[in-house]
């Protein structure tokens, strides 16, 4: 589904990436872990087209497609998805409206007819569920006077709605509390399928707890500098991310 | 954001929707301002002799007068003596139904979308068509006139109405008031004119299309409006004007009356040529728009959406003097390119226990210039009055500038006042949000500026709310870059 070769990438002329090679297929879940700085953010954000974000060099392919080239919303409407680690706060503008809007131009992209009011009520009043989301919410303005909990919720309603095929969430445990944390794990668990892809953007191994990967990964100064199953998150997390420092300093010496 | 203001300067360019010159022969006086040009205006409407008096006054007073240059506005000096001060379309006969229109002039209302036939069949709203100065035709007056309630052009009210002419107009907005005003008293060409009796409530809202025409022609509109005891009133007025090169002159006068118990909702959708993405051409705007609650418990609301016109200058005031009588004003106004703005609104509070809300937005994009001037005065008696102001501004770029002038004038120690201002930007970062939601940079800008305006949309009647959606969409088109 996604392979990412070869990628340098810098912002304000300061080279972050410096060649992530990376290989996804469709039902897999990876986690990508690091310490602060090492680039994780960086690649969710190149990932998904974010202006500022240089690519010096190497190719992103998304189904066959050169993801790159494309804008971000058409990546979007490509069927990605970055929930955001500091969801934007849009005044006036209710949560419903934003949904509505942005489904409708994935579907007209992808050639299908606009829901109706009834047909979209009913569709994020299921979706709802999923992330224990409190009806009010719908009508409130996007992410405004939201609790940090709320918003990254409302970053996994609106996944739920939007049905990505590869989903990239953003250090989506930042600042949550054990049980707001629970909640957003199992929503992103019960959208799991095996037509979805996920990447996990974490600096913690406790997600992993909930949102169980396929395989993590370890970022480290813009390398992936080991890969493995499951197991390597709870070896980091024992031993601390200076384990690494020294693992690669020996590779490199 | 490279190919964002791409993409968007592509859509600037797209020329002024409305911009086109219909071929109605017009009747048009030569270019100039003297006391036979008056003379002849008011022969031309048949008027009675009081109102050619009362206009040769406001002449007199005019020419004493000097043109305001306190404004936050620039432009070059207006020669008045190079406008033409009376264009009407030439007409036949006397008109009773749509098929004795000029065809012209009906397409040129299917252009703008405002065809009269598709008003009467589908909306219930009774047009009262203003084409240049002349109204052409008013409908739905036979419902109304069952009521008692009388909504007509202001020649006709002149001519038909003469008594309540003479106890109303130039009651709210004296000509000695400014220059302008002075000027529109001097030489209104036309305008509307309702008024609902005593305990009635208008049945439908009553609404005036406005259209600039003839070339160099400056359009002197007069509006007036009462609501007699315990009415009430919405009236909607909106307007497009077609392309022109040199600037127009525009100077309105608008006249409210509540009086006891009565309510009058007014409101504007303001679309006149900005000019050109250079600054070349546009209408030059300059109004007087003030309510009087007369009476007590009487309610006067103001909602605008300005977002046309090279140059603004307009202030929808209201006299609060009845006792527990409501003043409102919701703004948005809305300059790209070139254009100037100085709006804003008066509210004076006279009688005890009044009350007045303010919420004007402004969005400034391209190199345009927005500037909010409000003045909220509590004068000695006025027991217990209350204020709230929100001012905020919306900026779209680093090239256009938005400023705020309240003055806040207080002569009794029982007022309270709350003022809330604020200046934002549209950030990156919202809009990368909206685009990762899979929406285009263009509707996310359209959704964000709406979301902005929801407190002032949402007190637009339903149809005109969806109208000044689309307006603001337009007018926002290549304010990105």
């Amino acid at each position: 589904m996604l392979e990412v070769k070869n990628l340098h990438a810098s912002i304000n002329g300061k080279e972050i990436l410096k060649g992530i090679n990376l290989l996804i297929e469709a039902g897999e879940t990876h986690a990508i872990m690091g310490p602060n700085g090492s680039g994780k953010s960086t690649l969710a954000s190149v990932l998904a087209g974010r202006e500022g974000y240089e690519v010096i060099k190497g190719e992103v392919i998304y189904n066959g497609k050169n993801l790159l080239e494309l804008s971000p919303e058409d990546r979007a409407r490509e069927g990605i998805f970055l929930a955001f680690q500091y969801p934007v706060e849009i005044p006036g503008v209710s949560n419903t409206n934003l949904l509505k809007t942005a489904l409708n131009s994935i579907r007209k992209y992808r050639g299908e007819e606009e829901l109706d009011a009834m047909e979209f009520l009913t569709m994020i009043k299921s979706k709802m569920k999923l992330v224990e989301m409190d009806q009010s919410l719908l009508s409130r303005s996007v992410n405004e006077g939201f609790s940090g909990g709320e918003k990254k919720r409302n970053e996994i309603f609106q996944m739920a709605v939007l049905e990505p095929k590869l989903a990239i969430l953003d250090e989506t445990d930042s600042g949550l509390d054990i049980d707001a944390l629970r909640i957003v794990a199992n929503g992103v668990t019960k959208l799991k399928s095996k037509d979805r892809a996920t990447i996990v953007v974490t600096h913690y191994q406790r997600l992993l707890e909930y949102i169980v990967p396929d395989f993590v990964h370890v970022l480290y100064n813009g390398k992936i500098v080991k890969s493995g199953g499951r197991e390597l998150a709870l070896e980091l997390e024992s031993k601390g991310y200076d384990w690494l420092k020294n693992q690669k300093e020996l590779i490199e010496n | 954001m490279s190919t964002e203001v791409n993409q968007i300067e592509e859509l600037a360019n797209k020329d002024y929707q409305y911009g086109f010159v219909s071929n109605v022969e017009a009747d048009s006086l030569p270019v100039g301002l003297n006391e036979d040009i008056i003379r002849l205006i008011s022969e031309k409407k048949e008027e009675p002799e009081f109102m050619l008096e009362w206009r040769l006054k406001a002449y007199r007073q005019w020419l004493k007068m000097k043109e305001p240059s306190w404004a936050n506005i620039h432009y070059d000096p207006i020669d008045y003596q190079k406008i033409s001060y009376y264009s009407a379309p030439k007409k036949k006969a006397k008109l009773n139904s749509l098929n004795e229109v000029d065809p012209e002039l009906l397409k040129t209302y299917e252009k703008l979308g405002i065809s009269l036939e598709e008003q009467k069949r589908l909306s219930g709203v009774a047009v009262d068509a203003v084409f240049d100065s002349v109204s052409v035709a008013t409908t739905f007056k036979e419902t109304l006139s069952e009521l008692g309630i009388i909504f007509c052009s202001m020649s006709e009210a002149i001519r038909e109405h003469p008594d309540l002419i003479q106890q109303y107009l130039g009651s709210v907005v004296p000509y000695t008031d400014n220059y302008f005003a002075a000027l529109n008293s001097a030489v209104f060409s036309d305008g509307s004119f309702a008024y609902i009796p005593k305990g009635v409530r208008c049945p439908m809202e009553l609404s005036t299309y406005f259209r600039i025409n003839a070339a160099n022609t400056g359009q002197f509109e007069r509006t007036l409006l009462i609501a007699d005891e315990g009415a009430y009133v919405s009236y909607l007025e909106g307007c497009t004007a077609p392309m022109r090169d040199e600037n127009q002159l525009h100077a309105a006068v608008v006249e409210l009356v509540a009086l006891d118990n009565a309510q009058i909702k007014y409101s504007t959708v303001q679309n006149w040529y900005p000019g050109d993405k250079n600054g070349k051409g546009g209408i030059y705007n300059f109004v007087t728009k003030r309510g009087a609650c007369r009476g007590v418990n009487s309610k006067i609301s103001w909602t605008q959406v300005e977002t046309g016109s090279a140059i603004t200058w307009k202030y929808p005031s209201c006299i609060l003097q009845g006792d527990n009588s409501i003043g409102e004003f919701y703004s948005v106004a809305m300059t790209n390119n070139y254009q100037q703005a100085d709006t804003g609104t008066k509210m004076i509070h006279i009688g005890k226990n009044t009350k007045s809300t303010i919420i004007s937005k402004g969005i400034s994009a391209g190199k345009s210039n927005n500037s909010y001037r409000g003045q909220v005065k509590i004068l000695k008696n006025a027991e217990n009055a209350r204020n709230f102001s929100q001012c905020d501004s919306l900026l779209i770029g680093d090239k256009c500038g938005a400023h705020t002038f309240p003055y806040l004038e207080i002569h009794n120690s029982s007022a309270k006042m709350e003022h809330e201002a604020t200046t934002s930007k549209i950030g990156e970062d919202q809009i990368f949000y909206l685009n990762q939601r899979g929406i285009s940079t263009e509707d996310a800008i359209g959704l964000i500026v709406n979301g902005y305006c929801k407190e002032v949309f949402k007190e637009l009647p339903m149809e005109f709310a969806v109208e000044a959606q689309k307006l603001l969409s337009v007018s926002l088109e290549g304010s990105v870059g």
